[in-house]
């Protein structure tokens, strides 16, 4: 399962890819909530190109892997994922936000297909995949869920009563993932509401909690791979993260969490992206 | 007439919520992706007769009703049918978020059980008196809503809602309901009106508990006044049956409206809605709650109160009787029949004059 330097390096051209892609999406849609977007990029990647067993093809699959994407204004990059999983055309990213389109910043799952749930408003998405988690395990079907939740969207009390319900239901095939990229719309997430200590939180309901950096594929899969074997508590995985990250003037403002391109913009974050990624396969090499 | 005080009296026979939950376990015999789900409530919602026959496809979600719908649309994505019960107050306004974006938007096969409806958690005080569920609920795209009027009625209703894919909202009472049917088998149709006694003098159209007030009403108006009233009951508020409506006001031109609720979007709101919208005109007047809260006390003194009982009834109709009469008026030319009500003349046969 460990990852290979060859699959490292695989994932690492994927996940430029995908980045790249959101950013043509945001470009063409004039704007996007492009900060989140690119924290949560390489988590969507090792999850929907090695560890989620969902077959594109089979989108419908009563058995696949579920993810269910709380944090649900990235959008963004989940057309762009989807597209490149060949689930949404990629002539219709841009057409992305425009009206009569079938993709906006928050999509609709139920016109896009293989999306397993439409959320925004924020905090609804615990309570979501725990519900499919605990389908899954009255109808004898065990699937894993994977729940991506924002660390601002845990402001919410709702993802707080899920989180209740998942341990004391221990639901250890759901497996939650929290990107911890430090800000929300207003500012820095210790400035606005603080949620530290965050992990402790987590731990005091009941769950086995796992830190890791964000942005490094091969610590990422570790995680990843010990969260899915957990049978005792469920898993919570804290992603330390960047918003914005891989574009100079994006990563780490909070500014990004929903910004406007123009066409200077998009020429320099298209150069910082291809040096972003040459750097991102370099430490492949070295480390993988 | 202050009320019968039937809550303490005949409280073993008329248990609405127990027939809601022998008619759960029954659908959960049959089909197993039936699951039932509370927050608390199990007893109080009579949800707990199913949790003691499948224990393993009940879920208990604490005191959490934005866990509660949550989960519920998940299971209902996950290929579950989820029947999540609570009271009507907070299954309306507690996780009003979860009911709109979970379960509506997505459209899921999620029932929602709203229990302790309108005042019938009387003693319990406006916390838990649910009289704008309705109102509420009847906004939100792809819900269905039933307020059935007996036990009977419920049992019909949720056969209904499990039959029916997609979200549905049905608002029982605590329990303690008079019963107006003999049995289940009088033709129950989602969406589709039931007369429960026929006349042309005026038309009660009731819901839920004040069903049994409207049929009361009408005996009364029969006996003591030689009034003919038509009695509907409009289980469903959503979608509307405008067929038995609008035959209505052709009959009878005047309709009053009765509900365990605000007038201010519920059950007359909706009838009013569907009348506006035909261009016929009619006496109209809706009972229930005016823009208040209402007292605390027993559900039958406050159905007095709110002047929705039987003895409200038969005077607002008897008014309307006295008030609302068919004449005959002059209108571009030609004699036209209207119908005159507290000295406002509503046309009865449209004939605009003014028309470029």
């Amino acid at each position: 399962m460990a990852l290979t330097k060859t699959e490292w390096i695989e994932l690492e051209h994927k996940a430029a890819q995908l980045r790249q892609l959101t950013l043509d999406t945001c470009n063409w849609a004039g704007s996007a909530h492009m900060g989140g977007a690119l924290s949560s990029a390489d988590f969507l990647t090792l999850l929907y190109h090695k560890y989620l067993n969902f077959d594109p093809q089979h989108y419908d699959d009563p058995d696949r892997d579920r993810c269910i994407v709380s944090k649900g204004h990235i959008g963004v990059i989940l057309a762009a994922l989807y597209a490149q999983l060949g689930l949404v055309d990629k002539e219709d990213l841009k057409t992305f936000n425009l009206t009569g389109s079938s993709l906006g910043m928050h999509l609709d799952s139920n016109k896009v297909k293989g999306l397993e749930v439409s959320t925004g408003s924020l905090g609804h998405g615990s309570a979501l995949a725990l519900g499919d988690a605990l389908a899954a395990r009255v109808l004898g079907r065990p699937h894993k869920t994977w729940l991506l939740l924002g660390d601002g969207e845990c402001d919410e009390g709702s993802v707080w009563e899920a989180a209740m319900a998942t341990s004391h239901y221990k639901a250890t095939d759901l497996i939650t993932v929290v990107d911890r990229n430090h800000a929300m719309i207003d500012g820095l997430t210790e400035d606005v509401m603080a949620l530290e200590p965050f992990a402790d939180k987590w731990r005091a309901f009941g769950f086995d909690v796992l830190e890791v950096d964000g942005h490094h594929m091969k610590k990422l899969s570790q995680a990843m791979e010990q969260a899915m074997a957990a049978s005792e508590k469920p898993v919570c995985i804290i992603l330390d993260t960047v918003k914005g990250e891989g574009i100079s003037f994006m990563a780490g403002d909070y500014k990004w969490h929903y910004g406007a391109m123009d066409s200077d913009k998009y020429a320099r974050a298209t150069e910082d992206l291809k040096e972003y990624e040459a750097k991102r396969v370099q430490r492949a090499e070295q480390e993988g | 007439m202050g009320g019968m005080n039937y809550t303490a009296v005949e409280s073993t026979k008329m248990a609405t919520a127990e027939i809601f939950g022998k008619t759960l376990v029954e659908l959960g015999e049959k089909d197993p992706r039936v699951v039932a789900l509370t927050a608390d409530l199990a007893k109080s919602t009579k949800i707990g007769d199913f949790q003691k026959r499948f224990p393993e496809r009940f879920f208990n979600m604490g005191i959490a009703e934005q866990n509660l719908f949550g989960v519920a649309a998940g299971m209902a994505k996950g290929g579950l049918i989820p029947f999540a019960s609570t009271f009507s107050v907070f299954a309306s306004m507690r996780a009003t978020d979860q009911l709109h974006t979970d379960i509506c938007y997505q459209n899921v096969n999620v029932k929602i059980i709203g229990t302790h409806g309108g005042t019938s958690f009387g003693q319990a005080g406006s916390t838990h008196h649910a009289i704008e569920d309705i109102a509420m609920v009847r906004s939100l795209v792809n819900l269905k809503v039933i307020v059935p009027a007996d036990g009977y009625e419920t049992a019909n209703a949720i056969r209904a809602a499990y039959e029916t894919e997609g979200p549905v909202y049905i608002r029982i009472n605590r329990g303690f309901d008079q019963t107006v049917y003999t049995g289940e088998h009088y033709g129950f149709q989602l969406g589709k009106g039931v007369l429960m006694t026929e006349g042309d003098d005026v038309t009660i159209i009731a819901n839920g508990s004040c069903v049994f007030q409207a049929i009361q009403a009408a005996r009364v108006l029969e006996y003591d006044y030689g009034i003919h009233a038509r009695v509907i009951n409009l289980h469903t508020i959503k979608p509307i049956d405008r067929e038995i409506i609008l035959q209505a006001v052709e009959d009878t031109r005047r309709i009053i409206t009765v509900e365990d609720h605000t007038v201010l979007g519920g059950l007359g709101t909706a009838v009013g809605e569907v009348i506006l919208d035909s261009g016929h005109a009619c006496a109209f007047r809706k009972l229930g709650l005016n823009d208040c809260f209402s007292a605390i006390g027993f559900h039958e003194d406050l159905m007095h109160i709110n002047g929705i009982d039987t003895e409200n009834i038969v005077k607002a109709a008897v008014h309307m009787m006295q008030h609302a009469q068919v004449v005959e008026m002059e209108s571009g030319g030609r004699v036209v029949k209207a119908v005159r009500f507290e000295g406002r003349d509503l046309e009865a046969e449209i004939d605009w004059t003014d028309e470029v």
